[in-house]
């Protein structure tokens, strides 16, 4: 009975999708707000990608939220696993392969090293706050499989992140002095179009970003370790 | 048969979605109705940025293969994009949450099974 009743809605869920599909027209031209991101984002910003300028800049108050919830749920992750006793199940684990442990010696520095050059280059090419950030904490996430007793400093996580949050709110306070609005990246010169110290204040939000996004996902990931 | 790249995207995420979907509807482990969960977001995700695709179009990103004179001929749509990326980070503060749920039931029950969680059925 309980089969039948999950067969049907996704039966039906298949047959609105196929609908979907079946009457959908690829577009041949852009819509007028793709438009105007696609001529304002270079002349306007300077920033060659357009999507990073979107993000950081027309979108930049949704990405400051975006980081909030990041905060809260690294604070939630914390509240929901704080109280467990499972401090003393790690040296119960299997050792990590020696294969493991060499390998992150020699991968580790580069995978940091690619975050951080995933992260300044967000606005040459893809790439930005979130997906270097993300990298940095794959990385975290590697360190912790291969040195299991290893432990994160919870404190400079935290001060790391809170004063990239207030460096990052003051940016789009200057923002409101200087140009146009919170968080306008016009207030610093544009330079040069395409060279990594380019379109404005675009570059310091991204790195406060990936240092943001960074130290939040290691906690949730540390979080979850323990 | 040539197929539009659009159809072809908006195909493969409405699948990966119906997987997700039926893996929701009929796992009874907690940890596979959250990877089913998983599944559908990374579906919505394809078929959000299929959505953007335009005709012959390339990434919204300028350099030596896309001039900013053809921006709004040759570029594909780059809101759907940057719509995809919070989409993501939301929908892995959603997982993230429902992972430290699911370790705190197994903590009070001993076990992954739905089948263990009598309180909250009518």
């Amino acid at each position: 009975m309980k089969q039948a009743f999950s067969i049907a809605a996704i039966v039906m869920f298949a047959v609105i999708f196929g609908g979907v599909v079946a009457g959908y027209e690829q577009r041949q031209v852009l819509s007028a707000l793709a438009q105007y991101y696609l001529v304002q984002v270079p002349t306007e910003l300077g920033a060659p990608n357009v999507v990073t300028g979107i993000l950081i800049a027309f979108r930049g108050f949704d990405t400051l939220g975006e980081v909030a919830v990041l905060f809260m749920v690294a604070a939630g992750v914390g509240i929901l696993l704080g109280g467990t006793s499972g401090s003393g199940r790690i040296d119960e684990r299997r050792k990590p392969s020696e294969l493991v442990e060499n390998g992150a010696e020699i991968v580790l520095p580069l995978i940091f090293l690619f975050g951080a050059y995933v992260i300044m280059h967000g606005h040459l090419s893809a790439g930005g706050g979130f997906q270097g950030g993300a990298i940095v904490a794959s990385g975290v996430m590697l360190l912790m499989l291969a040195y299991p007793k290893s432990r994160l400093h919870h404190g400079f996580l935290s001060i790391t992140e809170s004063l990239a949050g207030v460096l990052y709110v003051s940016i789009g306070i200057l923002g409101i002095v200087f140009a146009g609005g919170f968080l306008d990246s016009r207030f610093l010169p544009r330079g040069e179009f395409g060279t990594l110290i380019s379109a404005g204040a675009i570059p310091v939000v991204s790195a406060l970003l990936g240092i943001k996004v960074g130290a939040e996902l290691s906690v949730i990931i540390d979080r979850f370790r323990n | 048969m040539n197929l539009p790249v659009s159809h072809i995207l908006l195909a493969t995420g409405f699948a990966l979605s119906l997987i997700g979907l039926w893996g929701m509807l009929t796992q009874r482990n907690i940890l596979r109705i959250i990877i089913g969960f998983s599944l559908i977001d990374t579906g919505l995700h394809i078929v959000m940025v299929a959505t953007g695709y335009i005709t012959g179009g390339t990434a919204p990103i300028f350099d030596r293969a896309l001039k900013v004179s053809d921006a709004t001929i040759r570029a594909v749509d780059p809101v759907p994009a940057s719509l995809a990326v919070t989409a993501i980070v939301i929908g892995f503060s959603v997982t993230a949450i429902m992972l430290a749920f699911a370790i705190r039931l197994y903590d009070a029950k001993k076990t992954l099974s739905v089948d263990a969680l009598t309180e909250s059925k009518w």
